[in-house]
């Protein structure tokens, strides 16, 4: 009986603005990761690793509070997460399947020679003037 | 006009209310189609070194202040959930276009800030990293405009004591477009 009282209370407005809070406190982390990054690097911990922890990691995790305290997934039926996870895997499966394909311009028998002009041409570019490259003259061979 | 609903409406081989699981699945669908989406902006990101630059122009302070926006219009969402569960149809309404009201905030800062990049030259048709932004952000923000449209429509309902439990299923929805872009932020904002 006191459980259900705590369930019922813990999903009481208050609750919900709890949630809302840390929200809010995961938001300005990962606003001030890339920030704070460069100065607390060290070592093997470099700067782009904790931009990205904080970044896609808060993003997760955020994701993961959203769905389960606002869209109720912690006390829907299980049906609904072996849906969305199977949802999220075909995803998955794409991008395992045209990544590579993408990600990388030369392979055994291959090579992606307008991707490779492009990406040659950009930063060229970008290295004669940094603050002109908008990528501007509309090469589109390598998309 | 029958007011009678179909069969289908009321019927559950999940346990599930028909309704919601409708909404799940166009979920499940949505999942896919953003999915494939940032998937591709993922792997085109990773194989362009110069894209680093240009995304270097996006402003987080927007991208930022736009999350903020969302993530409180998606605690409003929840709150007219938690009022139409209390059979407070008119309180519900009220956070239902609070929520809707915050959609609209969201489009003005997004046409501010694009209008600005389209001034400085950021156009659709710059370069791949622009096709993927105004393609993921724009799409995103058709999402938003549906969504407040039929936020509208239920809230009208709720408003009389009618239809209470799509409040809940339009939630579902407006927190599935919130998770998109808590996604979008860090991929278009944050990761330079």
């Amino acid at each position: 009986m006191a459980e259900h009282q705590d369930h019922a209370d813990d999903h009481g407005q208050a609750f919900y603005v709890k949630i809302w809070a840390i929200l809010l406190v995961l938001l300005i982390l990962s606003i001030l990761g890339p920030i704070v990054a460069p100065h607390v690097a060290f070592g093997f911990l470099e700067a782009w690793m904790i931009t990205l922890m904080t970044a896609f990691g808060i993003a997760v995790v955020k994701a993961y509070l959203v769905a389960a305290n606002f869209m109720h997934l912690n006390i829907e039926k299980r049906y609904i997460t072996y849906l969305l996870t199977t949802m999220l895997m075909l995803m998955l499966l794409f991008f395992a399947g045209t990544a590579p394909d993408v990600m990388e311009h030369r392979g055994q028998n291959w090579e992606n020679v307008a991707a490779e002009a492009e990406v040659e041409r950009a930063l060229a570019a970008e290295g004669e003037d940094p603050h002109a490259e908008h990528g501007g003259d509309h090469d589109d061979a390598a998309h | 006009m029958s007011t009678t609903k179909p069969i289908a409406t009321t019927r559950s081989a999940t346990g599930i209310p028909t309704g919601k699981l409708a909404v799940w699945w166009v979920i499940g669908s949505e999942i896919v189609i953003f999915g494939g989406l940032l998937a591709s902006y993922v792997m085109h990101r990773l194989g362009h070194p110069e894209w680093a630059e240009y995304a270097s122009h996006t402003n987080t302070w927007f991208g930022g202040a736009n999350t903020f926006v969302l993530l409180t219009s998606s605690l409003f969402a929840v709150l007219a959930h938690h009022a139409a569960e209390h059979g407070d149809g008119k309180k519900a309404a009220k956070w239902l276009l609070g929520t809707c009201a915050g959609g609209v905030v969201f489009l003005c800062i997004k046409a501010v800030e694009w209008t600005g990049e389209i001034q400085h030259g950021y156009t659709i048709t710059a370069n791949g990293f622009w096709h993927f932004y105004y393609t993921a952000a724009g799409l995103h923000a058709l999402h938003v405009i549906a969504g407040c449209v039929i936020m509208l429509i239920i809230a009208n309902d709720a408003r009389k004591g009618k239809e209470l439990q799509r409040v809940e299923l339009i939630g579902i929805y407006w927190h599935f477009v919130d998770i998109v872009w808590i996604f979008l932020f860090p991929l278009l904002y944050i990761a330079k």
